[in-house]
């Protein structure tokens, strides 16, 4: 047997058990809900190992960003799933009696979910939850790019999971091209605006929704803020550039903006923070996370290979190439057009660039892709008031960075080229549902009018109908209202 | 812009027919009241009569003045060109803010329900030429469904722009969180033919709700109404945010390659995936309005005459078949089918009389390409002695009499594709609980329908099957009711609209969360220590015990 055929034969097996009803039942919903939350809780330790030695992650940053995030997910799904699965009722207007109406979440079908490696745990498994809670048969295609983390995914996941409902191919771009070419009920993908296209292409063919989690420069408008302030400011935009994977996170900081004034208090603010965080000795960092892969490394590189770029180093800037760390590089003002302003940078570089007039900011963002975070740290009402009109990206910040991420009540995802669709909490169930509008009435009452062959009297009826009024209908039945002839 | 209507010099021959029509319903109106006894039908072979020849003297108008714009300037092309010019300039007034303002958007429902009051009969006109669609279905369902909507986005609108208030946890304690609707741009609608002006118009309620700036695209195949669309349009709304595009293959294609913020599109699965592919170029999302095979499914403890009116009046009665939620098929038991057909055999005639053909209440089909693929449908060998009612086609007058055929083999054509006609194929089962089963072994459909006393079918009905939506003991009628989203599943389509949810379509829920500089969790942040991932575990659990206790360094 090949492998195509065997993905096949692993597809139309996830056919067959949705279709026996199985996965629509709260009570598997929930053991695959707990199944997940044992995974994660008696592999800790490995997961810990798996994350330091595959991306260099720090336990705590593991669970932060991986384990604890989900944990959280699916303990909140495990709480509310009853609720999430009961349908939505409602009355209706007096016209229809006797009727009742209700919209029902139910399942989608055989889902593809398509990772990246970035979070190699949190978002494969977030997601999965989402797609679980709904009751759908999933598959799920970890990034080839932490392998080590897919093949742990694929090795553990059937112990824990029922592997009748939940599988995990593993495989690179050939892997993936012949998954997108099933038919699929959704595909969730995570991953760089670029394969998004592919994606959503190939769903196309079979009309297939999507729900696509990709990137964009998220910038971020630094406002004047007082020393006590600034000091807090600075540990969240450090956390939120160097913090999170290295910069290599789709909501993690691209670049500042900030007043000409400013400037130079936030970089030597900024560079004490790193310092504080990191180390001062570039050779020597610590708790700061490797480039993922030699590729992506050079990628970095190459953007401070222009000399016009590289003179607008302000600090940092060094490579290690053994180990493929780099530094929390800051630049001031490096050209708009160089590639470092123009490709979503996903890396420790943050440039920095300079304006007359905070208020230009707001322009500066929309004459850009709009971008999935937007990160404000100002503390005056008016101009948050105007950031959020003004503006459009997935999620607005303010006076932080990264933690919208962990508010299950607030939507995750893009708009325009930083994605479609979105999830967490209740998000992640209804991406993965689709909402059935029910209707049911009874034989009694019928309301004559409906019916062909029509008259001006039933055209006069149905106007009161719509309008929803009452007693004209009731004059009109009883004789006592003249039909219009108009 | 020029280059969407090519300017004419002189009266416009159009307007001047619609003149001429306006005069004479008044004096038909005075005609009737000095005649109150005039019967029904008197009434509409006369009304019948003065159209056809009003239709003559429009088109003579017309070609006469087609003769002098040749002569006078070469018609201008919608193309690639056009289209980004087009965008350019929405584009711009999008960024400029006009359409986000609250005013903007009720002053532009408020002209939009101006204009369906001031343009009833130009309305039923055009679709009475379009497709002889009886008055009384024009206005129920077309002109009172938008009204309707119209004024509830009026009513709510001011509801729906308030941002949500979101709960937010102890991981990111202090802090407030909510979800603010905002528009997504510069929004391109692609309607179809069948209800020209419900499928265009709805969802331009939604989108300027959403405060969005808007191209319409009509379909080319009503192109009565595609005329009066764009001219009422750009008469009563904003011309700098809405626009119409009229047109066919190359319009649309030269409008698909722009970059839109939504693509929203009602029509068949095969030109929703061009649609799906053409936005994956540039990302943009898509709600598709397809259709797909809505079963019927019959069971025999129910109450009969009510049964088949509504059958009868869903099918035959909403644009004779043509409608996206129209029942495609019905499944019955087999000893009940007869039983079933007799009924429905009985309501047609009661409806339509014994000459469906000439009836004025029913529509005509669409265009001469459909009812060739209707006609194919019916000379389809595999079901030749299956036609039990009807099966009479015309084509000069492109009608097709109501036709229920019984027992059609699952491979015959007809039961195949979708009908979007006349015909009504009957399939009957052994159980009446084998019909869940047929219905679930083929694509989810747009609308499924049970008529049943049955508490345990109803239950099965409505948890395994997959379906837009599903009504029971009625056909149709969820279309009606504003707070059930309306869209398709599968290959009957991707997202939803109506009432609220025309809103949510044309919008993105944007996620804001506000910090204070206070309350600052040192654990978050590097140098990392096991305290802190102690800490961090039990912030994320949101246990305040496990807060305190890491704190306090107790493990």
């Amino acid at each position: 047997m090949n492998a195509d055929q065997e993905m096949r034969w692993s597809v139309e097996e996830l056919r067959l058990t949705f279709k026996s009803g199985k996965t629509r039942s709260v009570g598997w919903r929930k053991t695959q809900l707990r199944a997940i939350l044992r995974l994660i809780h008696e592999n800790e330790d490995t997961l810990f190992q798996l994350l330091k030695s595959e991306l260099g992650k720090h336990p705590v940053e593991s669970y932060r960003n991986e384990i604890g995030v989900v944990k959280k997910s699916a303990d909140r799904a495990l709480n509310c799933i009853e609720k999430w699965m009961s349908p939505k009722k409602g009355r209706l207007p007096l016209v229809f009696f006797p009727a009742s109406r209700k919209v029902l979440p139910e399942p989608l079908g055989v889902v593809l979910i398509i990772g990246s490696w970035n979070f190699p745990i949190s978002l494969t498994l977030d997601p999965l939850i989402g797609a679980i809670s709904a009751g759908n048969t999933v598959v799920l295609k970890p990034s080839e790019l932490s392998p080590n983390c897919a093949s742990f995914l694929a090795n553990i996941l059937p112990s824990y999971l029922d592997p009748k409902a939940v599988k995990v191919i593993e495989g690179g771009r050939e892997v993936s091209n012949q998954l997108l070419q099933y038919k699929w009920d959704k595909i969730f993908f995570t991953g760089s605006t670029k394969v998004g296209k592919i994606v959503m292409a190939a769903a196309a063919n079979n009309l297939t929704p999507v729900t696509l989690e990709l990137g964009g420069k998220c910038p971020a408008i630094f406002d004047f803020l007082s020393n006590s302030d600034l000091k807090v400011a600075a540990k969240r935009v450090a956390s939120g550039k160097w913090g999170p994977c290295a910069g290599q996170a789709c909501i993690g900081i691209d670049y500042i903006l900030v007043e000409q004034k400013f400037a130079s208090t936030l970089i030597e603010q900024l560079k004490k923070t790193i310092k504080k965080f990191y180390g001062d000795d570039a050779k020597n960092l610590k708790n700061l996370l490797k480039i993922i892969n030699k590729g992506h490394f050079d990628r970095l590189r190459s953007f401070l290979e222009d000399p016009a770029v590289a003179n607008c180093i302000v600090y940092g800037g060094s490579f290690d190439d053994t180990r493929l760390i780099i530094e929390p590089t800051i630049l001031l003002d490096p050209p708009l057009d160089a590639e470092i302003m123009t490709e979503e940078i996903f890396g420790p570089l943050l440039p920095i660039i300079t304006m007359d007039k905070i208020e230009e900011s707001i322009e500066f963002i929309n004459s850009k892709p709009k971008p999935l975070a937007l990160y404000a740290f100002t503390k005056s009402e008016n101009f948050k008031k105007r950031i959020l009109a003004e503006t459009s990206s997935g999620s607005v910040t303010f006076n932080d960075t990264m933690i919208q991420f962990l508010c299950d009540d607030l939507p995750f995802g893009g708009v325009g080229q930083s994605g479609i669709g979105r999830y967490h909490g209740k998000y992640s169930f209804d991406t993965f549902s689709h909402e059935k509008a029910v209707l049911e009435r009874s034989f009694y009452f019928e309301l004559e009018p409906r019916h062909p062959p029509w008259s001006n009297f039933k055209l006069q009826f149905l106007r009161l109908v719509y309008n929803y009024d009452y007693v004209g209908m009731l004059l009109l039945l009883l004789g006592l209202k003249r039909p219009s002839n108009s | 812009m020029e280059a969407l209507s090519p300017l004419r010099e002189g009266p416009d021959p159009n307007e001047a027919a619609m003149d001429v029509a306006g005069d004479l319903s008044k004096s038909m109106i005075k005609f009737y009241r000095r005649y109150p006894s005039i019967t029904h039908r008197q009434h509409r072979s006369f009304s019948l009569q003065i159209h056809a020849s009003l239709c003559r003297l429009m088109l003579t108008i017309t070609m006469a003045s087609e003769e002098q714009v040749k002569n006078s300037t070469a018609p201008a092309m919608f193309d690639t060109e056009a289209a980004n010019c087009l965008m350019k300039e929405l584009r711009s007034t999008f960024l400029a803010g006009k359409t986000k303002s609250y005013e903007w958007r009720s002053s532009q429902l408020k002209s939009l329900l101006k204009m369906l009051e001031d343009s009833d009969k130009q309305i039923c006109d055009a679709l009475f030429s379009d497709l002889s669609k009886p008055e009384m279905e024009a206005y129920i369902h077309e002109i009172a469904m938008i009204k309707s909507s119209c004024k509830l986005a009026l009513k709510k609108l001011k509801d729906w722009m308030k941002p949500e208030k979101a709960k937010t946890n102890l991981g990111t304690f202090p802090s407030s969180a909510e979800i603010v609707p905002e528009p997504l741009g510069v929004v391109l609608i692609i309607s179809a033919w069948n209800y020209p002006l419900l499928l265009s118009v709805d969802p331009v309620i939604g989108a300027i709700a959403a405060g969005n700036a808007v191209v319409l695209k009509p379909s080319e195949l009503a192109p009565a109404m595609s005329s009066l669309l764009a001219k009422l349009l750009g008469k009563y709304l904003d011309n700098s945010a809405i626009k119409v595009v009229e047109g066919a293959v190359p319009e649309t294609s030269a409008l698909l390659e722009q970059k839109w913020d939504k693509i929203f599109y009602t029509g068949n699965g095969r030109v929703a995936r061009v649609v799906m592919a053409a936005a994956a170029k540039n990302l943009t999302p898509v709600v598709l309005e397809l259709g797909g095979k809505s079963p019927v499914l019959v069971d025999s403890n129910i109450d009969l005459t009510v049964t088949a009116r509504r059958i009868v009046s869903g099918k035959w009665g909403c644009n004779n078949g043509q409608a996206c939620v129209a029942p495609d098929y019905i499944i019955t038991t087999k000893q009940y089918a007869p039983v079933l057909i007799d009924s429905l055999k009985h309501h047609l005639v009661k409806f339509f009389g014994e000459d469906p053909m000439n009836s004025p209440d029913m529509s005509k089909v669409g265009h001469s390409r459909h009812f060739a693929r209707l006609k194919k449908l019916l000379d389809d060998d595999k079901i030749s002695g299956k036609i039990i009612h009807g099966g009479q086609t015309d084509k000069s007058n492109l009608k097709i009499a109501p036709t229920i055929v019984l027992d059609a083999p699952e491979d015959s054509l007809i039961m195949s594709e979708e009908i979007f006609g006349p015909l009504l194929p009957i399939v009957t089962v052994e159980k009446i609980e084998d019909g869940v089963e047929f219905i679930n072994s083929r694509p989810k459909p747009l609308a499924a329908y049970l008529f049943t006393n049955t508490k345990q079918l109803k239950e099965e009905f409505v948890s395994n099957i997959s379906a837009g939506g599903v009504v029971i003991n009625d056909v149709t009628l969820h279309l009606m009711v504003d707070t059930l989203p309306f869209g398709g599943v599968g290959e009957s389509g991707t997202g939803a609209y109506h009432g609220k949810f025309s809103f949510d379509a044309f919008s993105h829920k944007k996620a804001v969360l506000y910090r204070g500089f206070f309350g600052d969790a040192p654990a978050r942040y590097p140098p990392y220590t096991p305290g802190k991932l102690r800490l961090l575990k039990a912030l994320l659990d949101g246990s305040l015990f496990g807060i305190i206790r890491a704190l306090f360094g107790f493990s």
